[in-house]
């Protein structure tokens, strides 16, 4: 059994607003090991990436703090890291893939000047060192010319090419995990694939762990060893891709899994939408929040929040329903009331 | 590149040929007889008219204006009757005392407009944040000619630290010449300095809530580097943008102070040269000035170009 | 009793309740109103012209009244609350009574400049091509001009007088009006909903005045309010000139102009006439500031 990178373990991060609270993230936790890729999934605002943000704390000043919880990286206390190392943590130890690849690099300084810097600044190499790595790296993620590409601009890329260089300059300080922000959301159905099988390529040469987040499950279902399903900034559901996808236990998941298009479908064209919206985050606490949507809730999901709970091993569910002592049995009409 | 620059000249010619007519337009427009004006008023009618011959008032306006267009492209911008010189030997030796407040006070506004704009920008919110925007607020609202009076009354006549009008002689000493420039230039600098600051706050405000500049706090650039190599350099195009105009607004401003500090330059020329009717020398004037904010917007629009790599992409599309 | 709270929380109609509740805060005026610097403004702005309007019931001085024994007097002296100038003049009535001439010249140039421009623009934008091509180029032949000077010439032409002053700020500021009505009119002018009025047949005024007018009525606000300061401070440094307001009318600026020869013995006038230009001025950036905020979080000098 692998080592564990990094553990999150009853996260909590709130964005102070003029009208509220937001409860962004409110209760995650989970492993990864080394190596291994864990997804994070859920509707969009369900904390996901603010998940990822609170990881390299980098949340907006002043709006958004860390308010509870613990973050271990390779053994240390994230939140406790002073401002020179959060320098070196960023980069170097994780290195974060965003969404969108045209607006996630500098649009006034080339390509190869940017690689350079980020190699500069977490590695002790000379300018011309740092060029030759970036050179090197870019070849590797399956840049054509890459000489020629440090000369771009990055409006002169295309999407796919940039996530590339993107990717390149994550690899390049071989960091010991990777974020990706939804690496794919942004391109072109040919060339998603195409990233996605670099971004596993690389895994495999440097053991990295990498963190990806995505609402779409098929993605999830590639590349995944282990999944998160967040709701409303809470873990509602964490297991190994396998057992999630064969034995699905929260509500929501079973609701998320519905949602997805299946080709062998025999009613094509509707798909099942989980009905309502995902409750507003200054609303959340003290409850289920999962229960106004849900068909199995009963009085308690109304009045206390479910905990994480280990039903199997490596398996857990925040659900009332669903401990070790009652199994919830999916589609059973609520009897309870 | 060399596209735009030339294609941007070209663009500038209508727009000084439109200049060089609504000057001799508006110049013919002035009430007075510029003969009498040079000759006095005791002056003889015959003298007059002689006069007028002289300065080609006799003929048609039309013909006035076709020799006044043909002069120009020869390069000849006309006479000052009043001067007795010609209408580039006055500005030549007027324009180095403008440009000398204008450029040091330019230069002043910049570098503490932007400096304060940036501080304001990465402290939002803070004390310092709202008492410089507020001083700025004030700035750009200020009555330069009344700031002038303040200043002068207060720094001259009540202090007596400064002098009050002129601007010295070179041969008292460079400080001389310095402590004449104190006042002017300060006054010519509030609405520049306080614009900057603005533009460069609200710019500098949007730039580092970008993506780009998360992802680079991602990658664990340090703070400095993504705030005065980065940010600042993705700010700059309204901040460029808004210089061209403050040069091109620095020849209202001097107009203004000239006046109040007597300062003998180009503000104080024209002024005097509208109250003698000196008709070539406004025109000439004029036309110097218009074809200065030409040629400053050119130079703009053509740093707009290499400071910001995707203004060729844009406009140029498809150039992947 | 708790618990029973708790579960409403997440009710349809605690949702409700709280969109309503952004919705109501997110109403134009409601924002100006949390808008604390725009409020600023807006009282400034409201006192100016209240002063500009009710100027005889707010003293019994007349501001042209020569008493040449009661000369620089300095304020509250003999019951003169802002003191008098070089003729013995109440400077408070003047004050009061230049406000009008102020506000007049400042909101009449603005109305000028506003009216022409908004058409030049509206022109320009919508019909593009050459006739775009000729406004343009003169706008900026205009543009090239500094400001004052070209009011300058235009009062040297003119000459001085209030209707002339108004001419001369007016024709001044038509440019940028029409700039930022044609910038905003081509972004506008290729929303769907235009493209849809075209395919059913809308004919070009009724496009233009009904349609795309009132969707660049908000830069237009902003921008005029703006304006206003600007003219503001044009009139008065006209005026300083000797070029704007002249005698037996008298605005803020001419007054300050007086000033100026006074300075030595009555530095009172200079000081009281420039304040009240900066306050007025301030005010109208505050408030222009304000509704951009409000209007258009994102819409920029």
């Amino acid at each position: 059994m692998s080592e564990v990178l990094l553990t999150v373990k009853d996260l909590k991060t709130y964005f102070f607003l003029a009208s509220g609270v937001a409860k962004a993230v409110d209760g995650v936790s989970f492993t990864l090991k080394k190596g291994e890729t864990m997804g994070i999934v859920g509707e969009s605002g369900s904390g996901k990436s603010v998940t990822s943000s609170s990881i390299i704390r980098l949340l907006p000043p002043r709006t958004g703090k860390i308010v509870g919880g613990e973050i271990t990286f390779d053994g240390r206390d994230v939140l406790k890291l002073g401002k020179k190392e959060l320098l070196n943590f960023r980069g170097k130890d994780i290195a974060v893939i965003f969404q969108d690849p045209m607006t996630s690099l500098d649009p006034v300084f080339k390509i190869g000047n940017q690689m350079v810097e980020m190699i500069c600044a977490h590695q002790n190499v000379s300018k011309k060192e740092a060029w030759d790595i970036a050179v090197e790296a870019l070849k590797k993620v399956g840049i054509p010319q890459p000489e020629k590409r440090m000369e771009s601009y990055p409006h002169e890329l295309s999407g796919g090419m940039c996530q590339r260089v993107i990717i390149a300059m994550a690899v390049c300080c071989k960091p010991k995990m990777v974020i990706a922000d939804e690496p794919t959301t942004a391109l072109d159905v040919t060339v998603q694939a195409q990233v996605l099988d670099l971004l596993k390529e690389l895994q495999e040469e440097y053991n990295t762990s990498i963190l990806l987040i995505t609402h779409n499950l098929g993605v999830v279902w590639e590349m995944c060893d282990t999944v998160m399903v967040l709701y409303a900034g809470h873990t509602v559901e964490y297991a190994t891709t396998k057992e999630l996808y064969q034995k699905p236990l929260h509500p929501y998941t079973w609701g998320l899994l519905d949602s997805m298009p299946k080709l062998s479908e025999e009613k094509k064209g509707e798909l099942n939408a989980i009905p309502g919206a995902p409750p507003d985050l200054r609303l959340t606490g003290n409850c289920c929040n999962f229960y106004n949507r849900c068909p199995y809730a009963t009085e308690q999901c109304k009045q206390e929040e479910p905990p994480l709970v280990e039903v199997e091993e490596g398996h857990f569910v925040a659900c009332h329903r669903q401990n070790k002592e009652k199994t919830l049995v999916r589609g059973e009409v609520n009897q309870s009331e | 590149m060399l596209k735009t620059i030339l294609k941007r000249i070209l663009q500038s010619i209508p727009t000084l040929f439109i200049v060089v007519t609504l000057t001799f337009i508006l110049t013919r427009m002035i009430p007075g007889n510029p003969a009498k004006t040079i000759l006095g008023p005791q002056a003889s009618p015959d003298a007059i008219e002689k006069m007028e011959k002289e300065l080609g008032l006799d003929k048609s306006k039309a013909e006035q204006y076709i020799n006044y267009i043909g002069d120009i492209l020869h390069g000849d911008f006309g006479y000052s009757y009043v001067d007795k010189k010609p209408v580039t030997t006055a500005i030549a030796e007027r324009i180095p005392n403008t440009l000398l407040i204008a450029i040091t006070s330019l230069v002043i506004a910049v570098v503490i407009g932007v400096a304060i704009g940036v501080f304001s920008a990465l402290h939002q919110y803070s004390i310092l944040d709202y008492v410089f925007m507020i001083l700025a607020l004030v700035g750009v609202s200020m009555p330069i000619f009344w700031l002038g009076m303040m200043l002068v009354m207060q720094f001259s006549v009540n202090l007596g630290w400064l002098p009050a009008l002129g601007m010295g002689s070179i041969e008292n000493g460079i400080g001389d010449v310095v402590s004449h420039m104190i006042l002017p230039c300060f006054c010519l600098a509030t609405i520049p300095m306080a614009t900057f600051a603005r533009i460069t706050r609200s710019s500098m405000l949007e730039v580092v809530n970008s993506d780009s500049i998360k992802s680079l706090r991602a990658r664990g650039i340090k703070e400095s580097s993504i705030v005065w190599k980065h940010a600042l350099k993705n700010a700059l195009p309204p901040i460029v943008t808004v210089l061209g105009l403050q040069i091109a607004q620095a020849f209202t401003g001097a107009i203004l102070t000239e006046s109040i500090f007597s300062w003998p330059g180009m503000g104080t020329m024209i002024v005097n040269a509208i109250n003698n009717r000196d008709y070539q020398l406004i025109q000439g004037t004029v036309l110097f000035i218009a074809v200065v904010f030409v040629l400053v917007n050119l130079i703009v629009d053509i740093v707009y170009t290499l400071i910001n790599p995707r203004v060729n992409y844009e406009s140029g599309k498809g150039g992947n | 009793m708790e618990a029973k709270k708790q579960s409403e929380v997440l009710s349809v109609t605690a949702h409700e309740e709280m969109i309503k509740k952004e919705r109501r805060a997110n109403n134009v005026w409601n924002k100006l109103k949390r808008n604390k610097t725009a409020m600023i403004g807006l009282v400034i702005v409201v006192f100016m012209i209240f002063i500009a309007i009710f100027a005889p019931l707010l003293t019994s001085n007349d501001p042209d009244e020569i008493s040449p024994l009661n000369a620089f007097l300095l304020p509250g002296e003999d019951g003169h609350i802002f003191g008098t100038d070089e003729f013995g003049r109440d400077l408070f009535a003047r004050i009061l009574y230049g406000a009008r001439v102020s506000m007049i010249v400042a909101v009449g140039g603005t109305i000028v400049a506003g009216i022409i421009g908004i058409l030049l623009g509206l022109i320009a934008g919508y019909m593009g091509g050459i006739v775009d091509s000729i406004i343009m180029r003169i706008m900026d032949g205009l543009l090239a001009f500094p400001f004052v000077l070209l009011s300058i010439i235009l009062m040297t032409v003119l000459g001085s007088g209030i209707i002339n002053v108004i001419i001369a700020i007016g024709i001044g500021n038509i440019p940028s009006f029409a700039r930022v009505v044609r910038g905003e009119v081509h972004i506008v002018k290729n929303e769907e909903y235009c493209n849809a009025g075209r395919v059913i047949g809308v004919s070009n005024t009724r496009m233009l005045f009904s349609h795309i007018l009132p969707n660049t009525i908000s830069p237009i606000i902003v921008y005029a309010t703006l304006n206003i300061a600007g003219a503001i401070i044009s009139e008065a440094a006209l005026s300083f000139l000797g070029l704007g307001i002249a005698t037996p009318m008298s605005s803020w600026g001419s007054i300050l102009r007086q000033g100026k020869d006074c300075l030595n013995t009555a530095p009172h006038v200079a000081t009281i006439s420039g304040l009240f230009i900066l306050v007025t001025v301030l005010g109208f950036n505050l408030l222009g500031d304000g509704i951009r905020d409000v209007l258009d979080p994102k819409m920029k000098k």
